[in-house]
């Protein structure tokens, strides 16, 4: 069931008077090709004399490596090449997440030359005529190791004596915002709450496992991969030694990717292979290696401490939060950012101190997962609320209606709010959507319901001064080409693109191609990931429709002697007079005069105007001082509130989640099909965190090794995801939309506990809440208060 | 690893193929019959990305041996388009209800729930779940998918097929 409220619209400069296309759910373009089983992903591209990769892992969490005897895989038959550190022409990557303004400048080799840091970090890669070679080559490759001492703990590795995981030492970033005299305001506070608050490494699990084939073509290096951003084409041209001009990406639609494709995966790997041996290769790599080696979500460590007044009125807010970067920086230096700009929600804090940190460890290393560190404070300024209401005596919604946040309030970082904040409306629709409460189904369970509210961010940090370009092309026949180098993670990415053209051109869906996700021959939109790429490519492809629309009204407005301001693209054709209105009964009688499509472009054929345009659409400019803490963050937010009904047994510590609701104020729905799939989606991640999934690091060994022993949920699992969708129509994506990618899996984990602490009165701090941890909170609770049994 | 020729009937034709003993279904489906329809997800019968039907039953190509589907009917999501490359009307209610995503669990999906409607006839909803467990989705959520496999049983009538096993 979806509730969708009735959108209050403010349409400013936008076309037309109520929309035709946009707010549509038609399932055109990628999706037909997925019901029928005919797209083909990065795994399902074959090419002559195609070789098979594999790349070779270290089997320690922290050792010198002494040598690496690869003559055995060398010598058997079918092998191409075996390659290692030496055949690596730059063998370093250096990320600089945070574009070099505060963390600890780190090389990852791409294959690891003398020490390894990580259990399965690449060591070595091999091509062979077929998978099963490859497989047998990569087990003779004998890499000697000599053990070094390594950290595991986050605590641990920030001691002075600790294990340096890089020389640099073991602290990635610090980043700290301040604002206001926390101390004063902490000792002035009527009430003060204190919390820790722990999460763990959790996997992606997509689907499609990460996969590319590679080939060189007109002395171009180029790879068709699963990855989230092409971008990385200049990454690999260094790694290389080669001008960024000679290495394509293309970008296959993806089986799943929620950050774990952000990364480079296969691309550095495939594009060695394809360097020595000069022929294609594949490379897909395993479940299981997937599970070992590929990055995960940060464990945080989070510590709040929130002051309030008698009445529930926050004053102050300190938070330190500890994120375990594991080996290697990846993307830490943003996630933790992300962390700490959130960390105090969708609330006021007149005074704040957040301090997060990013630590090495000799763990698998930790990067961007849907969420991406503003998801896991949830967690933490939630559980905070509820602890705060049950204090004073209020209810949980008194204690958030009194503290949150509004359009043009300050938050912690200096900025003010630029848009409007439903976070209230979101809240009372979520709580009204799960209905009656219900009966627990025997004698040791117990019913309860929880709310968790969030601000997450749409768009990359202000300071990156992001950027989407797109370009579209009217045919000769009046259809369209649309280009723009987005990649599509299966969310609508490109689908959505095809809406906005179609509402602003006129031309129908079934009329527009679009093509993505190829670093060479479509102009640069970013990839797909910070919720950024509705947004940034949405207002690519909203303004050069708009301005391709001006440029050839005029020559329709000539032709049909109307007012260009007055024409009207709809159908395949323009004509003059005002648009229709929807809601009304009689639309405007048609024209008598009206031209296809087909017919403009011909006359501005004629007339040299071209019915082509590239737009490149930017970001608002910015900057942030991690000093101070004190700057641009991110451009905007989304706002919501889940709601849950769950039964804890309290004989087992199971818990059940009997109803589940999800409210988001996605701004506009440009296709309300596709949002509510993915709140829907991102919800159903959400619960997999907070109850079952678990990737176990023990002393830098990964123990979770096979699909079927870590558990994402599956289709018995939860409950169907109801949906309230609000439509404010202020976000700064096109036509008013926020993103909403990323929002819906934040509010989970601190929903089901609260759900869980009015079920049986005891409060989970950590992830995921399997039965063991809720019953030893039981234990606990009888061993406190002996006296009273429940 | 002596490959011998092994004839796979799949989707109605028959495919004559070179094989090791240890080949997967699964891998001979994709990389020699190149049928992208039938996935790597995980290798250990988990995901389901990998389904086809076996004489009609849905197994994991992962788990079986190419050798072990000689003399069988193997039919990938493939099979179930009509002469002209018409969508099956299960596929239809996928694409109308927005049930896939990434699109990468479709195929699997759409095979076991036609399977479980073909015996069942109209499921209901905790049936069609407790079918679905061996096909995982991470797009999702399961909503939009058991709206569509819901909608395919209102449309489609009793159960039928080998064995009738109408309710």
């Amino acid at each position: 069931m979806t509730i969708i409220e009735q959108p209050r619209r403010t349409h400013g400069e936008q076309p037309g008077a109520g929309y035709r296309v946009v707010g549509q759910s038609p399932a055109h373009h990628d999706f037909v090709d997925k019901v029928k089983g005919s797209l083909l992903y990065a795994a399902d591209w074959r090419l002559p004399g195609m070789l098979y990769g594999r790349v070779v892992r270290s089997q320690l969490p922290s050792a010198r490596i002494v040598s690496i005897d690869a003559a055995a895989a060398r010598a058997l038959p079918g092998v191409a090449a075996v390659l290692t550190a030496a055949d690596v022409p730059h063998n370093r990557v250096v990320e600089l997440a945070s574009g070099g303004l505060a963390e600890l400048e780190v090389v990852m080799p791409v294959l690891a030359a003398d020490r390894v840091r990580y259990l399965g970090e690449p060591v070595a890669v091999i091509a062979a005529a077929t998978q099963q070679i490859a497989d047998e080559a990569a087990e003779l490759v004998s890499v000697e190791y000599e053990d070094l001492p390594g950290v595991f703990d986050v605590h641990e590795a920030l001691a002075d004596d600790a294990p340096r995981v890089h020389s640099a030492g073991n602290t990635l970033v610090t980043w700290e915002i301040h604002t206001g005299d926390v101390t004063a305001a902490l000792a002035a506070a009527d009430v003060v709450v204190e919390g820790e608050y722990r999460s763990q490494h959790v996997e992606h699990a997509y689907l499609e496992p990460e996969a590319g084939v590679g080939w060189m073509e007109n002395g171009v290096l180029t790879l068709r991969v699963s990855t989230q951003v092409i971008e990385h084409a200049a990454t690999i041209a260094e790694i290389l030694g080669l001008p960024a001009s000679k290495v394509r990406v293309i970008a296959a639609y993806m089986g799943g990717g929620f950050g774990g494709k952000e990364d480079m995966t296969v691309e550095p790997y495939l594009a060695l292979l394809v360097w020595h041996t000069r022929q294609p290769v594949r490379m897909i790599w395993d479940r299981q290696e997937s599970l070992l080696a590929s990055t995960k979500r940060h464990p945080f460590i989070m510590r709040y401490r929130t002051g309030a007044r008698s009445d529930g009125t926050i004053i102050a807010q300190q938070v330190d939060i500890l994120g375990d970067a594991g080996a290697y920086p990846y993307l830490s230096p943003r996630v933790l950012f992300a962390g700490a700009a959130l960390a105090c929600g969708p609330y006021h804090a007149p005074s704040a101190s957040v301090v997060a940190r990013a630590v090495f460890t000799n763990n698998v290393p930790a990067s961007a997962f849907r969420g991406f560190g503003a998801m896991q404070v949830v967690f933490g300024y939630e559980s905070q609320m509820d602890m705060l209401a049950e204090r004073l005596g209020l209810s949980r919604t008194q204690v958030r209606e009194r503290n949150f946040l509004a359009k043009g309030d300050q938050i912690p970082t200096g900025e003010q709010l630029s848009t409007c904040v439903e976070v209230e409306q979101s809240m009372h629709r979520a709580l009204e959507m799960l209905g009656e409460p219900s009966k627990p189904s025997g004698p040791a369970k117990r019913v309860g319901r929880g709310i968790g509210c969030n601000r997450h961010p749409y768009g990359r940090t202000i300071w990156f001064r992001d950027r989407a370009s797109a370009w579209l092309s009217l045919q000769a026949d009046g259809t369209l080409l649309i280009r723009t180098g987005i990649t599509d993670l299966g969310a609508g990415q490109a689908a959505s693109l095809c809406q906005i053209a179609a509402e602003v051109l006129g031309v129908p869906l079934d009329d527009i191609s679009i093509y993505i996700g190829d670093s060479a021959l479509n102009p640069p939109a970013g990839g797909t990931f910070a919720t950024r790429q509705l947004y940034m490519s949405g207002n690519a492809v909203l303004n050069a429709a708009m301005e391709l629309r001006e440029r050839i009204g005029a020559v329709a407005a000539e032709l049909l002697a109307a007012p260009a301001e007055e024409l009207v693209f709809a159908d395949g054709g323009v004509s003059p007079g005002q648009p229709p209105d929807p809601a009304g009964p009689a639309a405007a009688e048609p024209a008598a005069a009206s031209l296809t499509l087909a017919e403009l472009v011909a006359a501005c054929d004629q007339r040299s105007v071209h019915a082509s345009h590239l737009s490149v659409w930017r970001a608002e400019a910015g900057t942030f001082d991690p000093r101070t803490g004190q700057g641009d963050s991110f451009p905007d937010y989304t706002y919501g509130t889940h709601a849950a009904e769950v039964e804890v047994d309290v004989e087992t510590g199971e818990v059940t989640v009997l109803r589940y609701a999800a409210c988001h104020d996605v701004g506009r729905a440009i296709n309300p099909m596709r949002v509510e799939g993915q709140i829907q989606g991102g919800a159903m991640q959400g619960l997999g965190y907070a109850l079952t999934e678990d990737i176990m690091v023990e002393d830098g060994y990964v123990q979770s090794t096979l699909f079927a022993n870590y558990l994402i949920p599956n289709a018995l699992d939860f409950p169907d995801v109801q949906v309230g969708i609000i439509e404010s129509g202020e976000g700064k994506g096109p036509l008013g939309a926020r993103g909403i990618g990323e929002p819906p899996i934040g509010n989970v984990a601190a929903t089901i506990a609260s759900a869980i602490h009015d079920a049986i009165g005891v409060r989970p701090t950590q992830l995921p809440m399997t039965p063991e941890r809720v019953l030893a909170l039981l234990d606990e609770q009888a061993r406190a208060e002996p006296q009273e049994s429940r | 690893m002596t490959k011998r020729t092994v004839v796979l009937t799949v989707n109605g034709r028959d495919h004559e193929v070179w094989v090791t003993p240890s080949d997967s279904l699964l891998d001979i489906l994709h990389d020699e019959l190149g049928l992208a329809d039938v996935r790597y997800g995980c290798g250990e019968g988990v995901c389901g990305t990998c389904t086809v039907l076996l004489d009609g039953d849905p197994v994991n190509g992962c788990l079986l041996l190419a050798v072990q589907a000689e003399g069988h009917q193997v039919t990938t999501l493939r099979g179930l388009a009509g002469a002209d490359d018409s969508l099956h009307p299960l596929q239809e209610s996928f694409l109308r209800r927005g049930a896939s995503q990434c699109g990468f669990c479709t195929p699997g999906m759409v095979l076991t729930a036609l399977d479980l409607v073909r015996r069942r006839g109209r499921p209901t909803r905790d049936e069609i779940r407790y079918t679905l467990v061996g096909n995982l989705c991470r797009c999702t959520g399961y909503t939009k998918i058991l709206d569509a496999v819901e909608e395919y049983a209102a449309q489609a009538g009793p159960a039928e097929g080998p064995g009738g096993r109408a309710q």
